[in-house]
């Protein structure tokens, strides 16, 4: 009987101790958060320059007036976004089964993948917008000689942005999809094989949907960053982005607030991802 | 004496500079088992996959129901319509559920509708006792259930033969019974079956002959109680007294 008292006695004792230790750290996060974030908001705002930061960057009249302006612009950045997006997908994955395809007859094919997926991750984003938008409009254009052979190419600046952004990208998601298609076990295509499937059937109906579920996350994580990127067709005179927008504006009376409309408009869609894109990673840790 | 179903004439394969097979003859008639047995690495699972055209062969042939299979001009994709391959860690689909495991052969390459696969499904996996499971993910499944799906997969189609590489060498012990009652099942159908094993007790039990696998060769091949009780080969002598040792036998 004595032992047993004891032992209620320890298991009561154990949950005590659980508890204190359980109740002192919340009390020190909490106190951690305070004076962390606490004292660099008094930084901030006790610092000399902070008044005049407040007034340009801040500024809630200047906020108010060119929101909307700008919320509109970027109405055309969400559509971009969607259909290069798209088309990234699909060029990714075709480059990718390219790569990885063994047919000796796919040599040449196979070669031209691996140069574009160089060249095209080897180029910064932001020039290879500058030489698809300026680029391809000079291969267009006529000259005193006669019409240009190639005058059928695009010349609308928000169409060769969105190449540029495809093919940047596209190299990207290629190589995301091969590292996704290697990672499908062998065993998946022998048993694909062993039920009477063609190479081409198990490809397509064993293989690649195992390796785009497997390189979802990864993926996301691409678009995230695209969905920035769509910015970048400012600089070749696409009128009517969200950044372009509000930097006019900002130029217009030296006041910085629409940009912060473009960037709170920006993490409105990437923040809401970037959630996503951890949901879908612990899911699949268990 | 019937006819033979698959049929192995000195059949030779080296990964590399390693000779897995030698000179590997055997016969597999209609509505017999035989049983491979040897250690691991001895080329049980090699001469299987040989048989699916999973893995080409150096030298030699092989027939199934005396055509040439291993010519290069014979297509790989109908011999595997004809033949069911069950793998020792199941190779289930991950991303299907269980009936469209047993399906997705019947649909793609046996041309059945779905409705109709999915009918003949149904029963395949009723059969393995797998009823009510149909919907579910292959993962929730434990690894002796998994294993039934895949043997209802690759017998799905009415294989002419079933080739079974270690069945149950992923399964825990408690699990191994009910997918040996599944092989038991079919060879009282009298499938045809060629079956890689490390369970003595089942060759014993099951096969109509049995093949000791030693160093690239068939050392010995007769009916399992001489194999098996009396063997003239010393490895297989060697082998099975380790097997007894271990209390394996």
């Amino acid at each position: 009987m004595e032992a047993n008292a004891a032992k209620a006695d320890r298991r009561a004792e154990r949950a005590a101790v659980r508890r204190r230790r359980d109740r002192r750290g919340v009390a020190i996060a909490a106190l951690s958060t305070v004076v962390v974030i606490g004292g660099l908001t008094a930084l901030v705002l006790t610092s000399s320059g902070w008044p005049a930061v407040r007034e340009t960057f801040f500024n809630a009249t200047v906020f108010k007036e060119s929101f909307p302006d700008v919320a509109k612009a970027f109405w055309l950045d969400i559509r971009v976004f969607m259909i290069v997006e798209v088309a990234v997908l699909a060029l990714g994955l075709i480059v990718a089964l390219i790569r990885t395809s063994v047919s000796p007859a796919m040599f040449p094919v196979r070669l031209l993948a691996v140069v574009y997926a160089d060249i095209f991750r080897g180029i910064p984003t932001i020039l290879l917008v500058y030489l698809v938008g300026f680029g391809v409009p000079a291969l267009a254009n006529s000259t005193a000689e006669g019409s240009s052979s190639l005058s059928w190419l695009p010349t609308e600046p928000v169409v060769l942005g969105a190449i540029a952004l495809t093919l940047s990208y596209g190299a990207y998601v290629s190589e995301v999809y091969r590292a996704g298609l290697r990672s499908v076990h062998p065993g998946q295509r022998d048993a694909a094989l062993a039920v009477g499937l063609t190479e081409r059937q198990a490809m397509r109906h064993v293989v690649i949907p195992q390796a785009v579920r497997n390189v979802g996350p990864p993926l996301l994580n691409d678009f995230i960053s695209l969905q920035k990127d769509v910015a970048l067709i400012s600089i070749i005179g696409v009128t009517g982005e969200a950044f372009q927008v509000a930097q006019i504006q900002a130029s217009s009376d030296f006041n910085y607030t629409p940009l912060l409309c473009a960037a709170l408009l920006y993490m409105a869609v990437t923040i809401p991802l970037a959630r996503m894109l951890d949901r879908w990673d612990r899911g699949r840790v268990r | 004496m019937s006819a033979p179903v698959i049929e192995f004439e000195g059949v030779t394969k080296a990964f590399g500079d390693r000779e897995v097979l030698n000179g590997i003859d055997l016969v597999v008639e209609e509505h017999q088992a035989v049983a491979l047995i040897g250690a691991s690495g001895s080329g049980k699972s090699t001469l299987l996959r040989c048989a699916d055209l999973l893995l080409d062969i150096d030298d030699g042939d092989i027939y199934l129901d005396g055509e040439v299979i291993t010519d290069p001009a014979v297509s790989a994709v109908d011999v595997r319509r004809r033949l069911g391959f069950v793998f020792q860690a199941y190779n289930l689909f991950p991303h299907l559920n269980v009936i469209d495991n047993v399906t997705l052969g019947m649909r793609r390459a046996g041309g059945m509708s779905r409705a109709e696969a999915e009918d003949s499904a149904r029963r395949m996996l009723a059969r393995f006792g797998l009823e009510g499971r149909e919907n579910e993910s292959s993962s929730n499944l434990s690894g002796g259930q998994q294993q039934r799906v895949a043997i209802a997969r690759a017998f799905a189609a009415r294989p002419r033969a079933m080739l079974l590489d270690e069945v149950t060498s992923a399964l825990d012990p408690e699990l191994v019974g009910e997918v040996l009652r599944a092989v038991r099942d079919l060879k009282e159908e009298g499938v045809t079956m060629l079956i890689a094993t490390h369970e003595m007790g089942f060759a014993r039990e099951v096969a109509d002959k049995v093949g000791f696998l030693h160093g690239g060769r068939l050392a010995e091949v007769g009916p399992p109680e001489q194999v098996l009780e009396d063997p003239q080969d010393p490895n297989t002598q060697k082998f099975l007294r380790r097997l007894l040792e271990a209390g394996r036998a």
